[in-house]
């Protein structure tokens, strides 16, 4: 069987073999449209090479690592790209390169080319999935279509097609693809049109703009947009766009341009060409027998079709359904950029003031019933913030990601976690925090009558000590607070003192040791790029930098802004507890509130939430994670289940938590290695782990529960296993 | 394949070759102090039939066992879960010593090994993984349910019960 035909040469036969888009841009070019010329590599061609390259038990075991239903969308991002590397390292073997290499060149020769998924099912009339698989742009020589031909191929596992693999039949046995390789048509105005619009079915919509889809299908460039009536196929309403920006074709791809004054003050299509445009979609329609969503483009003023497929929405059913709100957390380049301005302009600078200003209010000095309305005011604060943090800043932590695969497409290392070397800066915040708690451990350490009297709690006689003391919980807060959906808090200072107390027992934790400098590997990074790619590599590179920044840095300011909820929670707590003579420590603060307004009211305690006690029978040897921080490290397991926990931490000991939050970074530093429920590479705690060099293994199922305080734990950064006993 | 006579040691070892290639687990059996311990291993036989080789980190307790006390007991079989395996399998126990692989012999080897598991790169290059190689004594090799017969791989020579 050939792997590889030309589209006019497809018939019925091979609809299988060559996937719906292929499959319906072959009809539309024999029902006489302008369609680009293209190959389609058959599915077959796929099965062949991930039997051939040994490529198929590799995936499987990167599926199975764990229970699909347990892991994270940040845990499927990985698996994704690691299958991803694993297509980037592994040649076309030679039997089926050959069979592709002389029909791909004898086409195309030097011309640009798009090359795109054509997956059986992805288009079917059941199931349309836009944006699930890779497209890549502008793909030119026979050598860098095969590359991208793998690109494709791994795109068959890409995040989004991991999460809708269940309404894809993506089944991980059986799964193939075919791929089309196509003529680019760089057209002057481009577009798509939907021949049904999804929300009023006499309808339908035209959407167009100056430049290439792509700009368009992204996001980036806003579309003017026509009205139609299905019927009459009149012009119900046209919406013009703010036209700013085209995308055009460069020589490696494409880019992002300002308009021209001339076509920015004129829509992208005439009274005629939306009417062409139409009754190309009712002719598709006609031919498909349902409502399709086609995507068009005029070269000269000719126009061709890049692609028709049958309307369907991802009908997420409830709300619950996170998915479409992960897949959009894929954000441009363009976006992140915007964002990026947005983060550290306004909402980081207004996020640091308003800490400030609610720390200057003293909740002492306020009636009951104002300190009930400070808790709720203060709440209310906090939820926008929080609102914030997922809308703006949990998005931008895409950059790390945008920074990585155009570090692994154009680098291609054997590690596809390599980019986080360039990242790792080792100026976060917590680092600054941990600095700070460091030097106050040192003076600790030196002087032996300090360390007496705070091992007994009396009155700090140390000048120095105690400013810095002053300065560090004016700075970060006492530590104990903890943030997250828990608003316990220790009182006063003790917390620290605890902790400087244990720091200075030890040695200080020695540093990372680096066996480059950063400045060498970012300047031999940027060395390989030229003139505008190697603008555009050192933008990105920094934009993967503030990113990774901020993953740390959020953590902390929230964490500001969230002692301020808790001191005037906390200070309700114990005006209750005085009045009643009960303790309420864990209440609910809308019961302190309630009790605070009302005098009579005894607030309910929260029923305390014990954690899974497993059978003495049963035992876990061996866990299975994600390897988030290279390295072997082996003590005795720290579990915290509770805030206060962290506070008996000692030298030397594993952290075994649910997630690192910002109040436990501190003990990092002191810990052989760091063991988290939460999963991912680039999350939180992975990147504190590879700030100080430490074993880190993350999205480990019931970590806490799993192992216990006191057990001796291996954690193998390396392979992401954790070993107990 | 299965039920072959097995009188010479050429024709004895061209099935062992075989066996090897077409498994790709073997059960290990190793010892703390008194008592016995058994996994499932990802092997490979070197064309000479002298070494076995297999991987594990070394944070597990079949590489600590070993630490200790060396001398180990592999087995493969092809057995099929079927009532004629009483007849038709044949199972293999292998006896000898293991060491870690290291130096030039590693990359060599490893290479081998990778071959037949491709898809335990990962696993094998991790620096918490050790390649280890079993100096195999004598193959104890049973067929027909009760037919045993023993090749001693170090000296070549074969013995019928």
């Amino acid at each position: 069987m050939s792997l590889i035909i030309p589209l006019d040469q497809i018939k019925e036969e091979d609809k299988e073999g060559v996937g719906g888009k292929a499959f319906s841009l072959a009809l539309l070019s024999q029902t006489g449209m302008n369609v680009p010329e293209a190959l389609c590599v058959k599915s077959e061609a796929y099965l062949q090479f991930i039997t051939c390259a040994g490529l198929r038990e590799r995936i499987l075991l990167e599926i199975n690592r764990k229970n699909f239903k347990e892991m994270r969308w940040e845990e499927i991002w990985d698996a994704s790209l690691r299958i991803r590397n694993l297509f980037l390292h592994t040649p076309v073997p030679q039997e089926i390169g050959l069979e592709l290499q002389s029909p791909i060149a004898e086409k195309f020769r030097d011309k640009a080319v798009v090359v795109r998924s054509s997956a059986p099912g992805e288009d079917s009339s059941q199931a349309s999935f836009a944006g699930l698989h890779e497209s890549y742009v502008n793909i030119r020589g026979v050598e860098a279509i095969l590359e991208h031909l793998r690109l494709v191929w791994a795109s068959l596992w890409s995040d989004a097609a991991l999460l809708y693999r269940q309404e894809l039949g993506l089944e991980i046995e059986k799964s193939t693809m075919a791929v089309l390789i196509q003529e680019i048509v760089n057209g002057e105005r481009s577009g798509v049109a939907f021949g049904k619009n999804p929300n009023d079915a006499s309808q339908a919509v035209i959407e167009a703009v100056y430049g290439l889809n792509s700009g368009l299908v992204d996001g980036t460039v806003e579309p003017d947009r026509w009205i139609l009536d299905r019927q009459t196929r009149k012009v119900l309403s046209h919406s013009p766009a703010h036209r700013e920006k085209w995308v055009r074709p460069s020589q490696e791809g494409t880019h992002l341009e300002p308009l021209t004054p001339d076509l920015s003050g004129k829509p992208p299509l005439n009274d005629d060409e939306i009417r062409e445009i139409f009754n190309h979609v009712l002719k598709s329609e006609k031919h498909f027998g349902a409502p399709q969503d086609v995507e068009w483009t005029f070269r000269k003023e000719r126009l061709f079709i890049l692609q028709s497929r049958p309307i369907t929405t991802i009908s997420s059913g409830s709300s619950e359904d996170k998915r479409p709100w992960y897949l959009s957390l894929r954000r441009s380049f363009e976006n992140l950029k915007v964002l990026r301005k947005k983060i550290e302009e306004e909402l980081i600078p207004a996020m640091v003031e308003e800490a400030e200003r609610l720390s200057h209010q003293n909740c002492a000095t306020l009636s009951d019933i104002q300190l009930a309305d400070e808790i709720t005011r203060r709440m209310d604060i906090h939820g926008r913030w929080v609102a914030i943090y997922w809308s703006d800043f949990i998005p931008f932590a895409h950059g790390m990601r945008l920074f990585g695969q155009f570090y692994n497409d154009t680098v291609k290392p054997e590690d596809p976690y390599e980019f986080m070397v360039l990242l790792e800066s080792g100026k976060l915040k917590s680092l600054e925090r941990n600095q700070k708690l460091e030097e106050m451990a040192a003076m600790v350490r030196k002087d032996p009558s300090l360390a007496l009297s705070l091992e007994k709690f009396k009155t700090i006689e140390d000048k120095a000590f105690k400013r810095k003391l002053d300065e560090f919980i004016q700075q970060f807060g006492d530590l104990s607070c903890s943030v997250g959906e828990q608003t316990q808090c220790l009182q006063g200072p003790e917390g620290i003192i605890k902790i400087l107390l244990k720091m200075a027992a030890h040695p200080p934790a020695k540093k990372k040791r680096r066996s480059f400098h950063l400045e060498d590997l970012t300047s031999r990074f940027l060395s390989r790029f030229q003139g505008k790619d190697k603008h555009l590599a050192s933008e990105l590179l920094d934009l993967g930098r503030a990113s990774y920044r901020l993953r740390d840095d959020d953590n902390i300011y929230l964490g500001r802004i969230e002692r301020e909820v808790v001191v005037a929670i906390e200070e309700g707590r114990r005006r209750i507890e005085k009045r009643c003579q009960i303790t309420v420590e864990g209440a609910d603060p809308a019961e302190v509130v309630k009790a605070l307004k009302d005098s009579d009211y005894i607030p309910k305690r929260q029923p305390s939430t014990e954690p899974i006690k497993l059978s003495s029978e049963l035992k876990a040897r061996q866990i299975l994670g994600q390897p988030a921080g290279p390295g072997i490290g082996r003590g005795k397991a720290r579990v915290i289940l509770s805030p206060s926990d962290i506070f008996a931490f000692e030298s030397g000991e594993i952290l075994v938590c649910d997630a690192i939050e910002p109040n436990m970074t501190f003990v990092v530093p002191l810990s052989s290695g760091i063991v988290e429920r939460r999963g991912g590479m680039l999350i939180h705690g992975a990147i504190i782990a590879r700030e100080y060099g430490l074993p880190c293994v993350t999205g480990v199922p019931e970590a806490t529960s799993l192992i216990q305080t006191g057990d001796l734990v291996t954690v193998d950064g390396y392979l992401g296993i954790v070993i107990i006993g | 394949m299965r039920a072959i006579q097995m009188e010479k040691t050429s024709q004895l070892k061209k099935f062992l070759k075989d066996l090897f290639s077409s498994q790709r687990l073997a059960v290990l059996a190793t010892q703390n102090r008194r008592q016995p311990y058994g996994n499932l291993v990802a092997f490979m036989a070197t064309d000479d039939l002298k070494h076995l080789l297999f991987a594990t980190t070394r944070a597990t307790r079949k590489f600590a066992n070993i630490s200790k006390n060396p001398k180990v007991a592999m087995v493969f079989d092809n057995r099929s879960n079927q009532e004629s395996d009483f007849h038709q399998a044949v199972a293999v126990t292998a006896t000898g010593v293991v060491k870690e692989v290291e130096g030039p012999e590693k990359e060599c080897l490893q290479k081998l090994y990778l071959a037949k598991h491709p898809y335990l790169k990962e696993f094998v290059s991790s620096p918490t993984c050790a390649l280890l190689k079993v100096e195999v004594e004598t193959y104890f090799v049973v067929n027909r349910f009760q037919n045993v017969v023993e090749l001693h791989i170090k000296n070549e020579s074969h013995h019928s019960p």
